[in-house]
């Protein structure tokens, strides 16, 4: 192992880095800002774009992301739409996880008893109210593991980013081993800097999910 | 015995006659099976019903009608001469009248008791916490349960559950309480703790509608009994002793001597 | 639909190319996901085991797998080893190799999980029933964990077909690059194919991953 070598690429990686984090993250915003959409229709029923969303579901957690991609970004355009790489990168990440999401928002719902709503509701709360109050505070504290897992595999997913040719770790490391073949280096740095990302995602989700539970119910 | 007056747990009723529910003609069905058919009641101020009747008999239906947590069919609901539907816009107004206490635990998990007592007088009723509280605060006392108020339902046993359950609707001030099988989980044990906090509402003038399977509480609590088999009243009677020592039909007769093990 | 390259698909043995370079990447998961359920039931019978180092072993193991990209484990394999051990890796026994080594935590995380929900209550009625720990075993505890089980591999066989994907990334020619082929090959005539060939590979997947979840999803209703 040269130690040179890994000084001389640290900044190329770490600009790697800083890209994947930032699309990755925003890949997360909309996962989130789509998945709650997508509950909202289900919970209200709404006809038609009910039914839409079981079919975005069914087909984005049925694809993988590479495929989407290269649907997004080779085939979309032959058609008209042209979308940016960067913004590819996070709207199809975004896409992939919103349909993850929505199932993970709803399983949580599912798991709270129609009791709960019949009990809020025969105190004279309005669903309205039931729901802000008695249902979703509980829907979020059971939804928590599945949204941690979410966020963590989403961010995994950002290693396909480099098929659209962003400029992510992965891309940097495959460009870096084909120009000076430094491979052990360059792998060793890979490592690091995807710990480096999701070590303490993955920590402060554990943290989270046991401190939500205490605090949401009392040990 | 704590002090359940009217005017100590806030039971009003306003006074249009001394009725304070009437159920006409009601007609429930639910997938096409018919659960409750055409059956009327009428329920006096200060006035305790118990329901009795077989598993599936539609007992627990019909609270829940009156609670418009279920769609009727036909007939309608009164409380205080005004309808009560699952549709109706003042449905939460209605709602906040009518107190109900399920068979399972039904406390929100995610509050501590004081809070599980507060929310829906503070958020519905837009009452001050600090009132609000004061009032929870007497009315576990009550139920000797004031110095859990910071504990978490997960914390405390089926029997406690169901005195904070009870609380958490009184502190509505209902003009009625429904209680729906509320010892129906409990351990053997935890039960007397539950039916004394309703023996002592009863004595202290609530309205109540209760459906039951303890007989020896029923018989001691009720000034009426309804014998609900197959979705209809089959007998009613307004001498609790003498129903339970002779029923008068073949059908309560022989719901009554599955209790017995002569 | 001439210029958005359908009729491309059409053209000489395209199709069928197409569907063998999916049959790479189904192949490549379906040895995997073979390998990973029985490495996996025998890592997750060892993982309820008590000893803490092989406790904080399997952790790790788990850990790992959990944070780490498939693709950089890939890359890990495929070019690291040729270049520490001087192995020369075919594509396809590296990517088999991460599978297994992801498949195998995964499995082993299920199969501990599906062991440790089976109450008590279940291994003592057994016992009063008169039966010995074998038999208990073999009668009552592996039928119940057998069909947790089931619904939730099948889970894993679309995670692991999703995930083949991956491996055009370490250059196995599969339906992603024979659709690159094809798109390339038909530049001057269809350059419009891309659409074409991308969303029949997008629904290629989804037609094999789409019926084998709902499959996975009915077992658990079923068994729930």
């Amino acid at each position: 192992m040269d130690i040179e070598v890994i000084r001389s690429y640290i900044p190329l990686y770490r600009d790697a880095l800083l890209l994947t984090l930032r699309i990755g993250w925003q890949g997360v915003l909309w996962a989130f800002v789509i998945g709650l959409v997508c509950t909202l229709i289900r919970q209200l029923r709404i006809p038609v774009l009910r039914q839409l969303v079981t079919v975005y579901v069914e087909l984005f957690r049925n694809t993988p992301l590479l495929v989407q991609l290269f649907f997004m970004y080779f085939a979309l355009p032959k058609i008209g739409i042209r979308i940016s790489a960067e913004v590819c990168g996070s709207l199809g990440l975004g896409l992939l996880g919103g349909a993850y999401m929505a199932e993970t928002f709803r399983s949580g719902l599912d798991n709270i008893a129609p009791i709960q709503e019949e009990s809020a509701l025969s105190l004279g709360m309005s669903y309205l109210q039931a729901f802000r109050y008695v249902i979703l505070p509980q829907a979020v504290t059971a939804s928590m593991p599945g949204i941690v897992a979410n966020v963590i595999f989403l961010l995994k997913e950002t290693s396909v980013f480099s098929v659209i040719s962003l400029m992510d770790l992965m891309f940097t490391a495959k460009d870096l081993i084909g120009m000076y073949a430094k491979t052990i280096e360059c792998l060793t740095l890979l490592v690091v800097f995807y710990l480096i990302m999701l070590l303490p995602v993955s920590l402060l989700g554990s943290l989270l999910e046991r401190r939500m539970r205490r605090a949401e119910f009392g040990n | 015995m704590a002090d359940f007056s009217p005017e100590r747990v806030g039971i009003v009723t306003e006074s249009t006659g001394n009725e304070v529910l009437r159920i006409e003609h009601l007609h429930k069905e639910f997938e096409g099976n018919v659960i409750l058919k055409d059956l009327n009641l009428t329920v006096r101020k200060g006035e305790v019903i118990v329901v009795i009747g077989p598993s599936g008999c539609g007992k627990s239906t019909l609270l829940r009608c009156v609670n418009a947590l279920e769609d009727i069919q036909g007939g309608q609901i009164l409380l205080d001469g005004r309808p009560v539907h699952s549709g109706a816009k003042d449905i939460t107004l209605m709602r906040q009248k009518i107190g109900m206490v399920f068979q399972s635990y039904d406390l929100f998990p995610h509050k501590t008791i004081i809070q599980n007592v507060t929310l829906a007088p503070c958020k519905v009723q837009k009452r001050p916490r600090a009132e609000a509280e004061q009032e929870a605060l007497e009315l576990l006392e009550r139920v000797g349960l004031a110095d859990r108020r910071d504990d978490y339902p997960r914390q405390l046993s089926g029997g406690q559950k169901q005195r904070v359950a009870i609380v958490r609707a009184l502190c509505m001030h209902p003009e009625i309480l429904l209680l729906d099988e509320i010892t129906a989980a409990l351990d053997p044990e935890m039960v007397h703790e539950v039916l004394d906090v309703v023996l002592s509402l009863a004595r202290s003038g609530s309205t109540m509608l209760i459906v039951t399977h303890e007989m020896a509480f029923a018989r001691a609590i009720a000034d009426r009994v309804l014998f609900i088999d197959e979705g209809e009243i089959v007998e009613e009677s307004t001498d609790p002793k003498e129903f339970f020592t002779k029923p008068e039909t073949p059908r309560a007769q022989a719901f009554l001597k599955t209790f017995d093990y002569e | 639909m001439q210029s958005l390259g359908i009729d491309v698909l059409f053209k000489g043995t395209n199709f069928l190319r197409l569907l063998e370079g999916l049959w790479v990447a189904v192949r490549i998961s379906l040895i995997s996901v073979a390998i990973s359920i029985v490495l996996g039931i025998l890592v997750g019978i060892l993982m309820t085991s008590r000893n803490m180092a092989v406790k904080a072993i399997f952790r790790v193991y788990l850990e790992i797998v959990r944070i780490m990209p498939q693709m950089v484990l890939l890359f890990i394999v495929y070019f690291g080893t040729t270049r520490v051990f001087g192995w020369d890796l075919e594509a396809e026994t590296a990517a088999i190799i991460v599978f297994v080594f992801w498949g195998t935590a995964e499995m082993g995380d299920l199969v501990r999980g599906a062991l440790i929900s089976i109450p008590k209550i279940q291994y003592e009625s057994a016992a009063a029933l008169g039966m010995s720990r074998g038999m208990a075993f073999r009668y009552v505890i592996l039928p119940q964990t057998i069909r947790r089980l089931i619904p939730l591999s099948i889970n894993l066989i679309t995670r692991m077909i999703k995930t083949t994907s991956l491996v055009m990334m370490i250059g196995i020619v599969e339906v992603l690059k024979v659709g690159q082929q094809i798109i390339e090959a038909n530049r001057k005539v269809s350059p419009n194919a891309a659409f074409g060939v991308f969303a029949v590979i997008f629904l290629m997947y989804f037609l094999i991953c789409w019926p084998v979840s709902r499959l996975a999803v009915w077992l658990e209703k079923k068994w729930a």
